[in-house]
C-alpha cells in the first residue's frame, strides 16, 4: 500500500480540547503543524469552559474567583499542571483560544473574574468560567431569579423541564415548565439533538417553534431550551427566536450527544484547516520511531497509510475514553509511547467504594509526570524526549471532574506545551 | 402506634420467605411478610440464577444432591415461565483430579441423578467456549432460574391471597410473654415510624441474617457466612450451564442467563455482614482460574460483579466452610423455650420451595391447620409486575412487536417507557414510592454496558415528567441508584469498563457536579 510522507514541525496528536488548542496556539505562532486523532469525544462535552470551581476536592470547596483557586492550588499541590505555568500564561491561553472561537463562530461570554453558575438538565447548578453566549442568559437569569420558563421537548429523552424548575423551585419560585412537541417531529416518540439543531436552520420550524412557546411570552423575561439551536450560526438563529418571542432567549446544556460540543468540533475543524493546520482525522498513530531527534509516526487505520516526521510532538491523547491511557488488570499504560505512567499501586486502589466520595478516585490523578517545560519523564526523573511534550487530561496530579476544571485544563496546558517549543528553541 | 394482626409474621423477603408467604396462603392462612430493605436484597438475589441438577453435590453431600434433583424436576413443571431448561455439563481439562473423574459418574447415578457421557470432541461442538484442553465431559440437567422474577411471582400470588408485604419494615424487638412472641415492634427503615405485629406464629426467613433475629428471641445458634462472589460478561458465551469437574473449588461454574453469562464463584469465610462486596483479589481469582476451562474469559469484558453471604448451618470450626453441608436448617425454637417461633436457614435456591414446605407444615401442625401443600402441583402464575428482570425478554417481546410505545429509556436492555410506567404505577399500588432504586429491582435498567450512565439520567427525566419524582428527590435518587451500581462495578474496571466508568463520572460529576449535593 503507498503510504505518503509528510514532513511538519509539529505533531499534535489528539483530537479533544487539548488537541485543538495545541494545533490552535502552534498555527498562531507560524508553526507547521500536523492534527491527528480519532473521532472526538466532544459530542460529550458540554460546551462549557471551566478553569476551577472546586479546590481542595475533598472539601468541595467551591471558589466565585478561580484565579485565586490557583494562587490556592499552587500552595497546596506544586504537582498540578496549573500549578507548572504562571497565571498570566494560564489568562493568556484562555484569551487567545476564546478569540480563535469567536473568529471560529461560536462565541463565549465570561465574568473575566469571576466563576458563572449555570443549570444542568438534571437540576443541578454547575460552576464554570466561559460560558457559550447561547447559554449566557441562563446564566443572567438563574442569577437574578427573574421569571422564566423551560421548555422541554417531548420525546428528548433525558431531559426534563419538570425535573429543572422542581429541583430549583425553592431557590427560585418564578420558575415555570412546560414541553411541547418539535415541530414535524410531533408523532416521534424519540427525538435527537442534532436533527433538530439542523431543521431549526429554516425559518419555518422557527416560527412553529415560536407559535407553541407565544402563549407564556408575557408571563416571563427569558424563556430557556435545550441547546439545539443549530449547529453553525447558532447566535443568529437565538437572536431570531428573541426577535419572534419578545423575550430573551437562552440553552440549557444536554446530555450526549451535545450539540455545544460539537459546534466546537465543526468550527475548529474548518478554522485550523483554514489557517494552515493539515489534519488527519479520524486516524490513529499506530508506531512511532525517534530517530536522530526526529519523531517518525505511523498513522492510518489499521495500517499506516502516512508516515509523518516531526521535528516536535504534543500529546494531547486523553485518559481512558480518548485513548491515551489504557487500563489493563494490573497496570496502567501509555498507549502511544509507552510512557511510565504515574499510578496508585495496585487495582484495589483505584476507586472507592463510594462512587461519589468527596475525595475522588486515586486512579483520577494518574497520568503523566511531567518537567515545567511540560515535557513527560521518565522513572529517573529526567525528560523521555526532549522534543515530546503533553498536554490536557492526561496528564497526572489533576482530577478535572471534580475539580471543575476540563476545558481550562486543556486549553492551558497546551498553550503551555507549545510555548516551550519556543523557550527550549525546539524548531530552530 | 399502629398494631397489625395476623396469624403468621415472617421475617424475611428473599426467595424462601416469598415462598412460605405462598405457601401459607395457598393453604388459607393469613401471613403478613416485613423486610428490612426490598425483595431479593440478600443472597436471594446475588446467586448465579441456577438451578442444580444435584451433580454437584454427589461426591460432598448426596444427600443435598438428590433433594436438588427432585425439587429442580418438580419447579421445571410448576414454575416453567421463571425457568430457562438450557442444560448443563461437567468438563475437565487437563491436569484435573483423574479418579474425581472417574467416580463422577458412579456417584451420579448412585444419588439418582440422570447423567450422560459425552466425547470431549462433542461437547467442544456443543460449546465452542471450552477449551480444546478438555479431557472428559458429562451432561446433566442443569437449568437456568430468575431469583428475581420466581421471588416477586411468589409475593405477588400471596398477596392476591391475602398476605401482606411490608417492605423496608426492619424488626426492631419481640416482646415475649410466657414462652411466646406476643407483639413484634417494626421499624420503617425510611421514616423511622414504628408498628406492632401480633401474630400467632413467627417464622424467622431472613437468610445470613437469621442469627441476628433469632438473637432478638435470645435463642443463639452457630451460622457460617461465606461470602460468594461472582461475574457477570458482556454477553452470553455458553448455552449451557458449564460446570468444572472437580471438587468444589473457586470460579468452577458458568450459568448462562439469558443474553449473559454468570461466572462464579468464591467462597470466603466472613464475620460480619456488614460489608459484603467483591473484592478485585476475587474478580482477578476467578478470571485467572475460569480461563482453563473457558479461555476467551481473559479477554471478556464483564458488565458487573457482586456477591452474596450463604448462610451455612453448623460448627464454624470447619477448616473449609465449603465442606459444611448446603442443605438447609429449620430449627423448632419451642426447644429453647420460644413456642411460636421458629428459624429456616441454609439451603440452596433449588430446594427454596421444599424449605418453605416443611416450614409451613410445621407451623400449620402447632396451629392444628391439616391442608396439605399445595406447591408441588399448582402452577405458578406469571405476572406483569414480574416480568422485566430477565436479560432476554425485553428484546424479545420488542421483536415480537408486543409492545407499541418505542421509546427506550435504557437502550442497552432495551427498557421501553411502556415498561417503567406499568412498573410505577405496580410499585405504587402495592409497595409505596417509586424511585429509580426500586426500578432497578424489577428490570434490566442499569444492568448493560452503559452501567446506569445514561438510563439513569433518561428514567430520571421521565420519573419527573410522570409526577412521579418531585421537588429535589431526583439528586438523592440518581445517587442512591448510581452508588448501587457501582459496588457491581468497581472490582472489575479495566479496558471498556474503565472508559466507561470515566465517562460516567465525568457525566455525573465532571458535568453535573452531583457530587457537591
Amino acid at each position: 500500500m503507498h503510504t505518503s510522507k509528510i514532513h511538519t514541525d509539529l505533531a499534535v496528536i489528539g483530537s479533544g480540547l487539548a488537541g485543538i488548542g495545541a494545533s490552535l496556539f502552534a498555527a498562531n505562532r507560524g508553526i507547521h503543524t500536523i492534527h491527528v486523532g480519532g473521532s472526538s469525544e466532544l459530542i460529550f462535552a458540554s460546551g462549557l469552559i471551566d478553569l476551577v470551581g472546586i479546590h481542595p476536592v475533598s472539601e468541595k470547596k467551591l471558589w466565585t474567583n478561580p484565579w485565586y483557586a490557583l494562587d490556592a492550588l499552587k500552595k497546596d499541590n506544586p504537582f498540578h499542571p496549573y500549578s507548572r505555568m504562571p497565571k498570566q500564561s494560564i489568562r493568556s491561553a484562555l484569551d487567545e483560544f476564546i478569540d480563535g472561537l469567536q473568529t471560529a463562530g461560536v462565541t463565549y461570554k465570561r465574568h473575566y473574574e469571576q466563576n458563572s453558575q449555570i443549570m444542568m438538565p438534571i437540576g443541578t447548578v454547575k460552576t464554570t468560567y466561559g460560558v457559550p453566549k447561547s447559554m449566557w442568559d441562563g446564566v443572567v437569569t438563574m442569577k437574578k431569579k427573574e421569571p422564566c420558563l423551560i421548555v422541554g421537548i417531548r420525546g428528548l429523552l433525558g431531559f426534563s423541564s419538570r425535573q429543572i424548575a422542581e429541583t430549583l423551585k425553592s431557590h427560585w419560585p418564578g420558575l415555570r415548565h412546560t414541553t411541547i412537541s418539535f415541530p414535524g417531529l410531533e408523532k416521534s416518540s424519540e427525538v435527537y439533538t442534532e436533527p433538530m439543531a439542523r431543521s431549526l436552520k429554516l425559518a419555518e420550524t422557527r416560527e412553529r417553534l415560536a407559535v407553541s412557546v407565544r402563549p407564556y411570552v408575557g408571563m416571563v423575561n427569558a424563556i430557556g431550551f435545550p441547546a439545539i439551536f443549530g449547529i453553525q450560526d447558532m447566535d443568529v438563529i437565538i437572536s431570531d427566536m428573541q426577535d419572534r418571542l419578545g423575550v430573551r432567549i437562552f440553552e440549557i446544556p444536554t446530555m450526549p450527544p451535545s450539540i455545544p460540543g460539537l459546534r466546537i468540533k465543526e468550527a475548529m475543524d474548518a478554522y485550523l484547516r483554514e489557517i494552515g493546520v493539515r489534519t488527519l482525522f479520524p486516524k490513529k498513530v499506530l508506531n512511532v520511531q525517534h530517530d536522530n531527534k526526529v519523531f517518525l509516526l505511523g498513522i492510518g487505520d489499521t495500517t499506516v497509510e502516512h508516515t509523518v516526521r516531526a521535528n516536535a510532538v504534543i500529546l494531547a491523547s486523553g485518559r481512558f475514553l480518548g485513548g491515551g491511557l489504557i487500563a489493563e488488570r494490573k497496570q496502567i499504560r501509555e498507549a502511544i509511547f509507552d510512557l511510565p505512567v504515574f499510578q496508585p499501586g495496585n487495582r484495589e486502589l483505584w476507586h472507592n467504594q463510594n462512587f461519589f466520595d468527596p475525595r475522588g478516585h486515586a486512579i483520577n490523578l494518574a497520568g503523566l509526570e511531567i518537567d515545567d517545560h511540560f515535557r513527560p519523564l521518565l522513572k529517573n526523573g529526567l525528560p523521555a524526549f526532549n522534543n515530546l511534550f503533553a498536554a490536557g487530561s492526561i496528564l497526572a496530579h489533576q482530577d478535572w471532574m471534580r475539580m471543575k476544571s476540563g476545558a481550562g485544563l486543556a486549553i492551558a496546558t497546551a498553550y503551555a506545551s507549545v510555548e516551550s517549543l519556543n523557550k527550549l528553541a525546539i524548531l530552530k | 402506634m399502629k398494631t397489625f394482626e395476623t396469624q403468621v409474621l415472617i421475617i424475611g423477603g428473599g426467595v424462601t420467605g416469598t415462598g412460605l408467604a405462598r405457601d401459607l396462603t395457598l393453604r388459607g392462612v393469613d401471613c403478613i411478610l416485613v423486610e428490612k430493605g426490598d425483595i431479593n436484597a440478600g443472597a436471594s438475589g446475588a446467586n448465579h440464577g441456577l438451578l442444580h441438577s444435584g451433580a454437584r453435590y454427589v461426591s460432598s453431600d448426596p444427600g443435598s444432591a438428590t433433594e436438588c434433583m427432585r425439587e429442580a424436576a418438580l419447579l421445571k413443571k410448576t414454575a416453567s415461565e421463571c425457568i430457562e431448561d438450557t442444560g448443563g455439563l461437567f468438563v475437565a481439562v487437563q491436569g484435573d483430579d483423574e479418579k474425581y473423574i472417574a467416580d463422577f459418574p458412579l456417584l451420579c447415578e448412585k444419588s439418582g441423578i440422570p447423567v450422560t457421557i459425552l466425547d470431549p470432541v462433542d461437547a467442544i461442538e456443543m460449546e465452542p467456549a471450552l477449551s480444546k484442553r478438555v479431557i472428559a465431559a458429562f451432561f446433566v440437567q442443569d437449568a437456568s432460574i430468575d431469583p428475581f422474577k420466581l421471588s416477586l411471582e411468589n409475593i405477588e400470588q400471596a398477596r392476591r391471597l391475602g398476605c401482606t408485604l411490608q417492605r423496608h419494615a426492619q424488626v426492631d424487638h419481640f416482646d415475649l410473654d410466657h414462652k411466646r412472641i406476643r407483639t413484634t415492634m417494626i421499624r420503617n427503615t425510611l421514616t423511622g415510624e414504628l408498628s406492632n405485629i401480633e401474630a400467632e406464629q413467627v417464622v424467622n426467613a431472613s437468610g445470613a441474617w437469621a442469627k441476628e433475629i433469632a438473637g432478638l428471641a435470645g435463642i443463639s445458634f452457630d451460622l457460617t457466612y461465606s461470602k460468594g462472589s461472582l461475574l457477570i460478561t458482556h454477553s452470553r458465551i455458553a448455552q449451557r450451564v458449564v460446570n468444572r469437574l472437580r471438587p468444589s473449588a473457586n470460579a468452577d461454574i458458568l450459568v448462562p442467563g439469558g443474553t449473559v453469562s454468570i461466572l462464579g464463584t468464591t467462597s470466603v469465610s466472613i464475620d460480619s455482614l456488614d460489608k459484603i462486596i467483591p473484592t478485585v483479589a476475587e474478580i482477578d481469582l476467578m478470571v485467572s482460574e475460569a480461563s482453563a476451562m473457558i479461555p476467551v474469559l481473559e479477554k471478556t469484558r464483564f458488565i458487573r460483579s457482586y456477591a452474596g453471604v450463604r448462610p451455612l448451618f453448623g460448627s464454624g470450626n470447619a477448616s473449609d466452610d465449603r465442606q459444611i453441608s448446603r442443605s438447609f436448617a429449620l430449627l423448632d425454637h419451642a426447644k429453647d423455650g420460644v413456642e411460636n417461633f421458629v428459624s429456616i436457614t441454609g439451603g440452596k435456591l433449588t430446594t427454596y420451595r421444599l424449605m418453605a414446605e416443611k416450614t409451613a407444615d410445621l407451623i400449620c401442625h402447632r396451629m392444628d391447620i391439616h391442608i396439605p401443600c399445595q406447591t408441588k402441583t399448582e402452577p405458578l402464575p406469571s405476572v406483569l409486575s414480574a416480568r422485566w428482570t430477565k436479560p432476554d425478554l425485553s428484546p424479545k417481546n420488542l421483536l415480537q412487536g408486543n409492545v407499541l410505545d418505542k421509546t427506550l429509556l435504557c437502550e442497552c436492555e432495551m427498557v421501553p417507557a411502556s415498561i417503567i410506567d406499568s412498573l410505577i404505577a405496580s410499585i405504587r399500588h402495592r409497595f409505596g414510592k417509586p424511585d429509580l432504586k426500586s426500578l432497578g429491582v424489577r428490570s434490566r435498567i442499569g444492568k448493560g454496558a452503559c452501567q446506569g450512565t445514561f438510563c439513569s439520567i433518561r428514567i430520571s427525566s421521565h420519573l419527573y415528567d410522570t409526577e412521579t419524582l418531585n421537588g429535589d428527590q431526583g439528586i438523592g435518587d440518581l445517587q442512591s441508584f448510581l452508588n448501587e451500581r457501582w459496588r457491581g462495578v468497581r472490582p472489575l474496571l479495566w479496558n471498556e469498563s474503565l472508559s466507561q466508568a470515566e465517562l460516567q463520572e465525568a457525566l455525573h460529576c465532571g458535568m453535573f457536579g452531583l457530587e457537591l449535593y
